[in-house]
């Protein structure tokens, strides 16, 4: 560990000793990461098995033979397909519509004085804390009543339009830090007010760009309430986290097939999050700084 | 940075107060257009599915109804006289509270204590662990429900089998109404744990490195450190974090509906289980009844973060007179 060439026998272990309480922590915090991650190494594991084995295996985590025809059940059958295309469908539209309504309310609430500009942002604020549980009511009559309840598009603005006061906060906060000197520059330069924003502001807000589309790309993606209530009707419109309900409730038998699903179900977020999770990580962070 | 700020608000404060030429009043107009332009999108947004809804269920809590097409009949309190009556209802509220009172405290302190070690430079392999204890934050909820329904499965789930090698018999956590609350918190606590660990991390960042080395110059061991730099330096985090995290708490739907359903025995339903039952799995809805329920829980929700803002603020002035 710590045991250099040149030093003497006594500093060599001073110094493993003065070390030693950080390695016995470094032990236990790496039996508790075993722990932390567990049950999504019991889940592949599980997904490559018989049922059989599952029932009888223990605590087994190496299958006797991979059966990947639990996965071909999963994508198939199961419709996993289906949902997983619906969930990227739905993500990507929900983070698009969330970024860019929030970056231009935030930008001229952060940027601007105008009347009424305290109502807008104090109404914002009262609703920061607004339960889903809450409004789903009335979300449900007022999409019904548009045609909106029976297709993906509305339920993504239902999505959109929720809970993304922090974003819009977020984007005012940093635009409010921006200098004047930026605008006074466009203006001299024959820049009208949108021009200023999408070729100025826009740019120089990447970061917190990035901030609330992980966020909202995180909580979309893992969206379950208002997709369960939107596809009552319509099973076609469910997404990973509905349709998994959804073969839990057809297939309670299908062990191997439900792990399966739930592998093919989190796999892309977590795959995401692997060669993202420093934005991830960044953006979580982000939001309590500021 | 503070002086790159200054001419902001000067702009701002000086601009209505100079004399309105008709030229810069058109200007101001003009501007003022594109404003209301920008905020368009989320004026209807933001209007149809948050503003509308909370006006909403105050009206549908007036009124009987028992379905999307069924026709409304105004009947003024009846419906929350009927929640008010329902002992399932106060079960629902009691649930939810006890919920928050053991996840809560769990979830902040426990990932204070884990971030401060996680911030040491000293740690070996920190980022690993934090990747590590971040990775169930990503998953998502409604599917580790289900997850965990399988890992906690009585007849030969993993959990099961260890408790087995300490011999203790077959103990099914979630399906006995005493253990399920507790396991769902816990599972609760495990999923977005990381998160709270990620506040405290960054709150940890806040606090400036030359602080730690000029007090060290002046002879102040690890412990003297804690207790007088970066203690004082986090309690105004304490609140963000606080508030954060309890807010969260009433959020389980995901995982309580994937893994128990509320049940055995009504044992972990949360408020929007009860919600849910009301309004979209009962054969026959009502409608009413579920809003004035959503109503109540409006309220707690309000009343809980406000009292929490109110302590903390209360708790802030008291230390400053001390």
């Amino acid at each position: 560990m710590s045991a250099t060439t040149a030093s003497t026998g006594s500093r060599t272990w001073s110094r493993l000793r003065s070390r030693m309480p950080w390695w016995v922590l470094v032990l236990l915090l790496t039996v508790l990461a075993f722990i932390w991650v567990f049950p999504f190494i019991w889940m592949v594991s599980a997904s490559l098995k018989t049922s059989a084995e599952i029932f009888g295996g223990g605590l087994n985590l190496i299958p006797e033979t991979l059966q990947w025809e639990n996965y071909v059940r999963a994508w198939q059958d199961g419709n996993f397909r289906v949902y997983l295309l619906n969930t990227v469908i739905v993500t990507v539209a929900t983070v698009a519509i969330v970024v860019a309504r929030c970056a231009l309310a935030g930008y001229v609430l952060g940027r601007y004085r105008f009347p009424g500009s305290r109502l807008v942002i104090g109404i914002l604020v009262a609703t920061l804390f607004v339960p889903t549980g809450y409004t789903i009511i009335p979300i449900v009559k007022i999409s019904l009543e548009l045609g909106l309840l029976d297709q993906l598009g509305g339920m993504i603005l239902a999505l959109a339009g929720g809970a993304n006061v922090a974003a819009i906060l977020i984007y005012a906060g940093y635009f409010r830090g921006m200098p004047a000197e930026l605008e006074e520059a466009a203006i001299v330069d024959g820049a009208g007010f949108l021009r200023t924003f999408a070729r100025i502001m826009l740019p120089l807000s990447m970061p917190v760009t990035a901030t609330v589309g992980i966020l909202t790309f995180l909580f979309t993606w893992n969206a379950f309430f208002l997709p369960l209530v939107f596809s009552f009707s319509n099973p076609a419109l469910r997404t990973v986290s509905v349709g998994m309900q959804a073969f839990v409730g057809e297939n309670s038998t299908d062990w191997p097939g439900m792990a399966a699903a739930g592998v093919i179900s989190l796999l892309p977020i977590v795959v995401l999050f692997a060669f993202m999770q420093r934005y991830f990580i960044e953006g979580i962070a982000g939001a309590v700084k500021s | 940075m503070a002086t790159q700020v200054m001419p902001v608000r000067e702009i701002r404060t000086a601009a209505p107060a100079a004399p309105p030429s008709p030229a810069r009043r058109r200007r101001e107009r003009k501007r003022n257009l594109w404003i209301y332009a920008f905020l368009l999108p989320t004026f209807i947004l933001y209007g149809m599915y948050t503003l509308y809804p909370i006006v909403a269920s105050y009206w549908y809590s007036l009124v009987e109804w028992n379905g999307f097409s069924a026709d409304q009949r105004f009947v003024g309190l009846d419906n929350y006289e009927a929640v008010l009556a329902d002992p399932l209802f106060w079960s629902s509220v009691r649930v939810t509270l006890l919920f928050m009172l053991i996840v809560a405290p769990l979830r902040v302190f426990g990932a204070f204590a884990l971030a401060i070690l996680l911030n040491s430079p000293r740690l070996p392999f920190s980022s690993f662990f934090r990747t590590a204890y971040f990775l169930p934050v990503v998953t998502t909820t409604a599917i580790v429900g289900v997850v965990m329904r399988f890992i906690l499965d009585p007849a030969s789930g993993p959990v099961a089998s260890v408790l087995q090698l300490f011999g203790l018999g077959p103990v099914d956590l979630l399906g006995s109404s005493s253990t399920a609350l507790l396991t769902a918190g816990v599972i609760y606590v495990w999923k977005f744990f990381g998160i709270t660990m990620i506040y405290w991390l960054a709150a940890l960042q806040t606090i400036p490195k030359d602080l730690y080395e000029a007090a060290r110059i002046d002879g102040a061991g690890a412990l003297k450190l804690f207790r007088h730099i970066t203690l004082p330096l986090l309690i105004p985090f304490l609140l963000i974090i606080s508030v954060l995290t309890i807010e969260d708490c009433f959020h389980a739907f995901d995982l309580m509906q994937s893994m128990t359903a509320g049940g055995p025995f009504f044992s972990t339903e949360i408020i929007e289980i009860y919600i849910y039952r009301w309004a979209f799995a009962a054969t026959i809805p009502q409608l009413g009844f579920a809003s004035a329920a959503a109503v109540l829980f409006g309220i707690i929700v309000l009343v809980v973060v406000i009292a929490q803002v109110w302590a903390t603020m209360v708790s802030r002035r008291l230390r400053a007179r001390a």
